[in-house]
């Protein structure tokens, strides 16, 4: 018989045609529902009450630390959005660097969040013949 | 044996990698400027994951051969090298997180690259688990190769899944168009090809001691010997074999 007109064969081909559509469905249907985060631009025009998740770059001199709480702009080169962060920042936490928080926006525009991630570029660089300061608690900026 | 002569110069070749990946990745890489130390995790976490993709493909490759010549040595072939792949997406999920504690400032995520990852690994578990579902062997061995196939659809799914998505974990640096050209120290690079050279020899040393160790047991089983194919048409076998419960192949 030939080997192709098998049943075997056409079931193994609708097999790999339905994955293929299916494949094609979840990746273009995830692309809208799948959203890591949310950047300030989009936060801004539309503000949620709940909790969501807000990433950008720190900006390059926000970052204050006020007491217990750490303030910094968050920005995705079109708007910034005010973070306020009460905790102890881990990683390797600084400005001009991506960054990640979760909390919830207030009716004044501000962010709170609860959770600060830090999100590294994809570049690394020599670190030799630098000195290494580890991160400190309070973020680069720290006076 | 063929098999036992490949072993023999793939592992030392694997030894002689690893001891030149050690000190590479080790000493002369410099640490990163932002990670410090801690960046050198990349030197297993990024090899375990580009070996696991290959194991899977290997996996995908070794299927269609089993599907189309119907040769249990295709089977396993596939089989070995899911087991690998298995072990080293789970390997590179375990570094991935100590590497994230440090740098991202948590263990976990649910980050598209995490969560795809975490699917691929329980995916290749599902491939292993319907490899067993039968007493049959060579149903067992179609089953798992249909699945097989198809399940390598994951494998790019992952990998451009920093690409397709917003992410905390980051883009590609080297396996992206362009290449790795101005992101990473050349020394740095020459580290992590060395590391992962050093693990595509052990991975195929693995799978060869593994593939021999397979078709020993296949061999006390009483499954027909390496190289002999299922007959070409099953219907005309009269006496059914005890084990199989009556089914038609």
């Amino acid at each position: 018989m030939n080997r192709l007109a098998s049943p075997r064969a056409r079931l193994a081909v609708v097999g790999v045609a339905l994955a293929g559509v299916l494949g094609t469905v979840a990746v273009s249907g995830l692309s809208d529902s799948l959203v890591y985060y949310r950047t300030p631009s989009e936060v801004q025009a539309q503000p949620t009450h709940g909790r969501v998740r807000l990433g950008g770059m720190v900006e390059s001199g926000s970052v204050v630390r006020v007491g217990a709480t750490l303030r910094f702009l968050l920005t995705d080169g079109a708007h910034d959005v005010p973070v306020a962060f009460a905790g102890r920042t881990t990683g390797i936490f600084r400005e001009g660097q991506g960054a990640v928080v979760e909390g919830t926006l207030d009716t004044a525009g501000v962010f709170h969040a609860d959770t600060l991630l830090v999100k590294h570029s994809n570049e690394y660089v020599d670190g030799r013949g630098k000195t290494y300061h580890p991160p400190t608690p309070a973020g680069a900026a720290a006076p | 044996m063929r098999s036992i002569t490949i072993e023999r110069p793939v592992g030392w070749l694997a030894v002689a990698a690893t001891a030149a990946a050690a000190p590479l990745t080790l000493v002369a890489a410099p640490p990163d400027a932002l990670q410090g130390d801690v960046q050198r995790l990349m030197y297993v976490h990024v090899p375990a994951a580009w070996v696991a993709y290959l194991a899977f493909g290997v996996v995908a490759v070794a299927s269609a051969g089993f599907l189309l010549r119907r040769d249990l040595r295709w089977d396993r072939a596939a089989q070995a090298a899911a087991e690998l792949g298995v072990g080293l997406t789970a390997l590179s999920l375990v570094l991935g997180s100590l590497w994230a504690r440090p740098v991202w400032g948590t263990w976990w995520s649910w980050d598209p690259r995490l969560v795809t990852t975490v699917v691929l690994l329980l995916v290749y578990v599902g491939y292993l688990g319907v490899r067993g579902l039968s007493t049959d062997r060579m149903l067992n061995a179609r089953r798992a190769a249909v699945v097989g196939v198809l399940a390598v659809v994951n494998v790019p799914i992952v990998h451009f899944s920093v690409v397709w998505w917003r992410a905390l974990h980051q883009p590609p640096t080297v396996l992206r168009p362009g290449g790795p050209a101005g992101e990473l120290p050349v020394l740095m690079l020459v580290a992590l090809l060395t590391a992962l050279a050093a693990f595509t020899l052990a991975a195929a040393s693995v799978w060869l001691r593994r593939i021999r160790i397979l078709a020993a047991t296949d061999r006390d089983r009483g499954v027909p010997p390496a190289g002999a194919a299922e007959p070409a048409v099953p219907e005309l076998i009269v006496t059914p074999r005890p084990e199989t419960s009556g089914r038609q192949p």
